[in-house]
Order: C-alpha cells, then structure tokens, then sequence
C-alpha cells in the first residue's frame, strides 16, 4: 500500500506543475487577447484610466503582474471580478459550483449506468435487429451534439407533454431534462465501448472455458464478461468528464442553470480577466483530479494492475 | 472388454458460411473406454477440434451436425437442450484448452476459478468449494496452495496455470476428459511434466481422456489407442503399437516421417509437400491424394473403404486393397513395419479386408 502512496503522491506534485504551466499560459493568453476591460469607457481620461490601471496592478511590468498572479492562485486568490462589483472570483465560483458539480455527477452516472446497460444487452443480442438499433442509437447519442437534444428535449418533453420543467433550477425534477441531454454523450459512448468490449471478451477462451464448465448464460455474462468489459471502462470515464465539462457550458446556458458553465460564457463576453482565468484554472483542476481518482481506480479493480504497481 | 462410454457414429458437421458450405467432419466413427486414452492426431483443421466441441456441446452457432449421433453413457447427445448439456459439461465430460496463457478469467482468483464447476453442479456451499478448491491444487502440484488460493493467473507461470485448468476440469471427477492440445503452448520440459501429471491422474480417478494433438511425439507416451484424421476424416485408427509400428495409410507415413526420433539422421525429416483440399469442396475421391506420392488412379475417383487390420487397427487407403500394386513405404517406415513383424508374424499372412466404417466401433 506504501507503493500506491508513493504514487499518489507523485501524481499530485505532476497536478501541480501542470497547474503551474496551465496557469501561465491562461495568463499570456489573456494578455494577448485583444480588447480591455476599460475598453468600452471611452470617455475615461487619462489620468483616470492610469488610476484605474494602478488599482487592478495593470500598470507594473508584465513579469511582476504573471508572478503575482501565479502566487495567488495557487492560494486560490484569484483577485476580484471586473463585472461583479468587485467580487473575488473565489467567491463567485464558489457559490456557483454547486449546480455544475450536480448536473456533472448526474450526467456522468446516467450515461455510464444506461451505457452500460444498452452496450450490454447489444454485446448479447450481437448481430440481430437489436443490436443494429442500438448501435444506430449510439452512434446518434455520439454525434448529435448535446445541445440539439437539450432543445427536442425541452420541446416535446417540456413544452408538449408538459411533464417536467423547461428551464430554471429549483429542485431535483429540474435537473431531469439537462442531465439526459447532457449524459447522451456518455451514455452512447459506453454502450459502443462495452458492446465492442464484451463481443471482445466474448470470444476470448476464458470464456469458453468458462462454458465448458457447465456455467449458465447469464453467469458467464455477470461473472466472467461483464466484469472483464468494464474495467477498461474506466479509462474513458476521463474523457467523459472533459466532454461533460465542456457541454455544460452550453447546456447550462439552454437550461438557464446558475452554474459556472453560464458565468464562463459571460465573462469571456466582458473579458472579465480574473474571472476566465479562474474558471479555467479551476475546470483543469477539476479534470486533472478527475484523471488522478480513474488512474486510482483502475489500480484498485484490476488485479494485474493492482499488483504490479 | 472395459465398458464403452463415449461412441460417435457417422458423424457429419458443416460450417455454414459465407462462401458456402465447409464441411468439417465427414462421416467420424469412434468409441471410447473406461479410463481409456485415445488420441485425436491431425494437422490443423483436420477435424480434432471440432469433434470434440461437438461432444462437448461447444460449437459454433455457424455449425450444423448434418446426421450421425454421439452417445455419451447411451445418453444421445446430438440435439440435446441447453440446460441438459450444461449438467454434463464441466461435471461429466470436461476440457482442458490450448493456451493457459489466455484460457484463465484475468480478473478472478483462481480458487474461485477452479470451486465454481462445483457450486454450479454440486450446489456446494463456496466454503467446502474452496476447501475442494485447494485439495485439487495440492493434486496437481501447485506447490504452497494454500498461500497461493487467492491469487490471480497473471501471477503463475504457464505450466502452474495449465496445472490451473487441469485442476478446474478435473474438480467435479469428470468420466470423460477432453485434452485440446494441452501442452502445445508449452516449453518442452513442461510439456513433460503435464503428461506425466495427467497419466498420473488418470491412474488414480480412472478418467477416459480425449487427447488431441498434432504431435506424434506426444501421442505414444500418453495414449492407448490412435485415430489419425486428415481433412474431416479418420484415416487410420489403431492401437499406439499398430500405428507407430504398422502405419498403413500415406499420411500416417508422411506424419512419422516428418517427425524426429532418436535414430534421426542429419537432414532426414521429410515435410508432407502441399495443404490440405478445401472442404468447402472436397475431392470426389480419397482427400489426401493431391498430396501423395503413392496416389493410385482409383483414389481420384472413389473414397477408399476402410481396410481391417485386426479388431483394432482400420486405415482408409486403396493401397490395401488386394488389386494394389505393392509399394515401398518411407524407409524409416520401413524399419518400423520389420520390427512389428519380426514380433507378430502372423501379420503378413492375412489380406487387409474392406469393411463398413460402422465397423470401427467395437461391441
């Protein structure tokens, strides 16, 4: 067990030194975009906008701006937003999190537990009418971006049949729409995944043995396939949550969810520096440890791996 | 006699595939006995495995058994459902594969591997399964089992893993044990070690075992009795002594011939020149003729019947019949066939007779 400590370890300090990088380079990458949050106060004079610039620390040479900035989001300052009446950034995120993790979490479980399932009865019903449907089903869930499912959605289950909410964020039956259309991805990624994986397994001779030993049906597809197919399952759980981030942005905005999808999208539109950059540190955070819990899990399922170190 | 337990009668399989109709087993006849060994010799997609995934109730969702019937105990097995085959696989008719490098779940501890033919046949509870579990790994020589009943197959060599699946076939005291090339996948020093745990088996439980192999070499310390298949068919049957020592079919020929001994010379081992013929379309007459050298013309146009020997020994080759001219056997086959009749004489005396196939199954 001291071995996975050690490597838990390691991986943390390459977490760090990743942030350190993905945070310089947010940094230079604001610095080059173009406009400036004082850009639309044109009537400003110069003295004022000197004033202004010495307050936010804009008027110090680019190398001391990059260390302060470093050293303090490594503590979690991100300085104050421009557009929030000079909130912290810290503070914002914060109190928008919440909604994003939920609907990230939701998202992620519905489409690893439907994929699975689907991927699933398509591996055992291989080469019949069920198995095409359920690919065809898959590779649309894979191709059709989340947004055009977020808007079927809120149509026909929304507006039509009127059986759950359109938009907003006040309850769980509020979180059903967003979380299909969003877990779509997942889901149909999983089901292609184990179907590909279980007809793999399958064929392997463990599983012939496993029927010679008099096994029914249904254990050998518990016990030997399933069990099998799924642990190569959790390298693309990684994956998934990058594509989950990335489509709660635009999700979050259909949905109108207070999230901090949402708030990215609007601070990119007022170049609300501090706040995009700390919404980036904090998504690559967030994947970075993401990857970590997979990497240890994985370890943790497969005896192979497990035991190696 | 010992009591037959095992007997295919005029078995015929065809693969359906694309292309048509392969036909992979073409009318097999044979028996087995108690705690009998016979071994299934032939090159690749001859027949050997398919024969016994069709005992074991194993093949293919492609693959039709045409006619013909195996009788397992008198029980018919061609045909029989599902759930009727389970209770006999893995409890009184079990397997050993190829490759224990790949023939292990990865993610399962062995013991558990090996108990699970007992819980689902035995109904026992997993304590006393495990506690069997270990008893059969003491049996085959897993040394320290208990220490090691826990682990998983990517922590044994290859040889400890075909002890492994020896174990998981042999748990539930199987009558009928199917060997599929059980030690081709290994070293040769292991290879040894394996047979020699098997006859050792064998001596104590009484099991009858199928012993597939492409290797002569193995077959004469393991088996009693040899069935040589070539392209779907038996070709030549009998006990080890008759064809090791009195091959009569060319293939059987081609086999000892390109197989080394310790009389060997440098530079003497003569390959079987060709492939074996399509069995989408097999030739009208005897399979192996594009291949042989000792051809007669009659073999182009009609299968030879099989020849009788002795009670025990059948080879299907027209050169047996009373109208074939002689020929000289390989010389090394020559030497073996001097040394069988300076032991039975009374072998020259008789001609070889054409008989039914049905005839290959003893009372």
């Amino acid at each position: 067990m001291s071995g996975m400590i050690k490597y838990v370890l390691k991986r943390l300090g390459i977490i760090l030194l990743t942030l350190i990088i993905i945070i310089s380079i947010t940094f230079f990458l604001m610095k080059l975009m173009p406009g400036s949050p004082l850009a639309n106060a044109a009537r400003l004079s110069d003295t004022q906008r000197q004033v202004i610039e010495a307050q936010y620390g804009l008027d110090k040479p680019l190398i001391v701006q990059y260390w302060n900035y470093v050293v303090n989001a490594l503590q979690f300052n991100f300085g104050n937003s421009f557009q929030f009446q000079n909130q912290p950034v810290s503070t914002l995120i914060a109190q928008r999190i919440g909604p994003s993790a939920q609907l990230g979490i939701q998202a992620l479980v519905f489409g690893i537990v439907f994929g699975i399932g689907l991927g699933a009865a398509a591996a055992v019903r291989r080469n019949t009418a069920a198995d095409t449907g359920l690919s065809i089903i898959a590779v649309l869930g894979v191709s059709i971006p989340s947004f055009v499912f977020a808007a079927l959605l809120q149509y026909y289950v929304g507006l039509k049949l009127n059986w759950l909410p359109i938009a907003g964020w006040e309850g769980f039956k509020f979180t059903i729409l967003p979380t299909i259309a969003l877990g779509m991805q997942p889901m149909a990624t999983a089901a292609r995944f184990i179907r590909t994986e279980m007809v793999d397994v399958m064929g392997s001779d463990y599983i012939e043995l496993a029927r010679a030993k008099g096994l029914s049906g249904s254990d050998i597809v518990w016990k030997h396939t399933l069990r099998n197919s799924l642990i190569p399952l959790v390298t693309l759980i990684g994956p998934m949550a990058v594509n989950l981030m990335t489509g709660s942005v635009v999700i979050e905005k259909i949905f109108a969810i207070p999230g901090i999808g949402g708030q990215f999208v609007s601070s990119i539109l007022t170049n609300d520096y501090p706040l995009i950059m700390g919404t980036t540190i904090v998504y690559s955070m967030m994947l970075m440890v993401v990857l970590l819990i997979t990497d240890i899990v994985y370890g943790l399922i497969d005896p192979r791996i497990r035991l190696s170190n | 006699m010992s009591e037959k337990i095992l007997e295919v009668n005029d078995l015929k399989i065809n693969f359906h595939t694309d292309n048509g109709n392969v036909q992979a087993i073409r009318d097999v006849y044979f028996d087995l006995k108690k705690g009998e060994t016979l071994a299934l010799v032939g090159e690749s997609g001859s027949g050997k495995s398919v024969t016994t995934r069709a005992i074991m109730g194993l093949l293919a969702k492609n693959a039709e058994i045409e006619r013909g019937s195996i009788k397992f105990k008198g029980e018919e097995l061609v045909g029989l459902d599902e759930k009727s085959f389970r209770r006999i696989r893995g409890s009184e008719i079990a397997m050993i594969f190829q490759d224990p490098m790949t023939s292990l779940d990865p993610t399962m501890k062995i013991g558990q591997q090996i108990a699970e033919p007992l819980i689902e046949h035995q109904n026992m509870s997993k304590k006393e399964a495990w506690h069997r579990a270990l008893e059969m790994m003491n049996l085959v020589g897993i040394p320290n089992a208990e220490a090691h009943i826990n682990d998983y197959p990517h922590q044994f060599s290859g040889g400890m893993r075909q002890r492994i699946v020896i174990a998981i076939a042999l748990i539930d005291s199987p009558e009928v044990l199917i060997a599929d090339e059980p030690t081709t996948a290994l070293d040769v020093t292991i290879q040894a070690q394996i047979i020699d745990l098997m006859k050792k088996i064998q001596a104590e439980t009484g099991t009858s075992i199928i012993f597939i192999t492409h290797d002569l070499g193995v077959v004469a310390g393991v088996a009693d009795r040899v069935a040589v298949m070539y392209a779907g068919q038996i070709v030549e049957t009998g006990t080890v002594d008759e064809i090791y020592n009195y091959p009569q079919h060319p293939y059987t020929w081609g086999l000892l011939n390109s197989m080394p001994t310790t009389q060997t010379s440098r530079g003497t081992l003569e390959p079987i020149p060709g492939t074996p013929p399509d069995l989408l379309n097999p030739p009208k007459g005897d399979a192996f003729a594009p291949r042989n050298r000792y051809a007669l013309k009659i073999d182009e146009e009609q299968q030879p019947p099989y020849f009788q020997l002795s009670p025990t020994h059948f080879a299907a080759t027209w050169l047996l019949d009373s109208r074939a001219p002689k020929v000289e056997p390989p010389l090394t086959v020559q030497q073996r066939w001097a040394k069988y009749i300076a032991e039975h004489p009374e072998v020259t005396q008789q001609q070889a007779q054409p008989v039914e196939a049905s005839a290959i199954l003893t009372e």
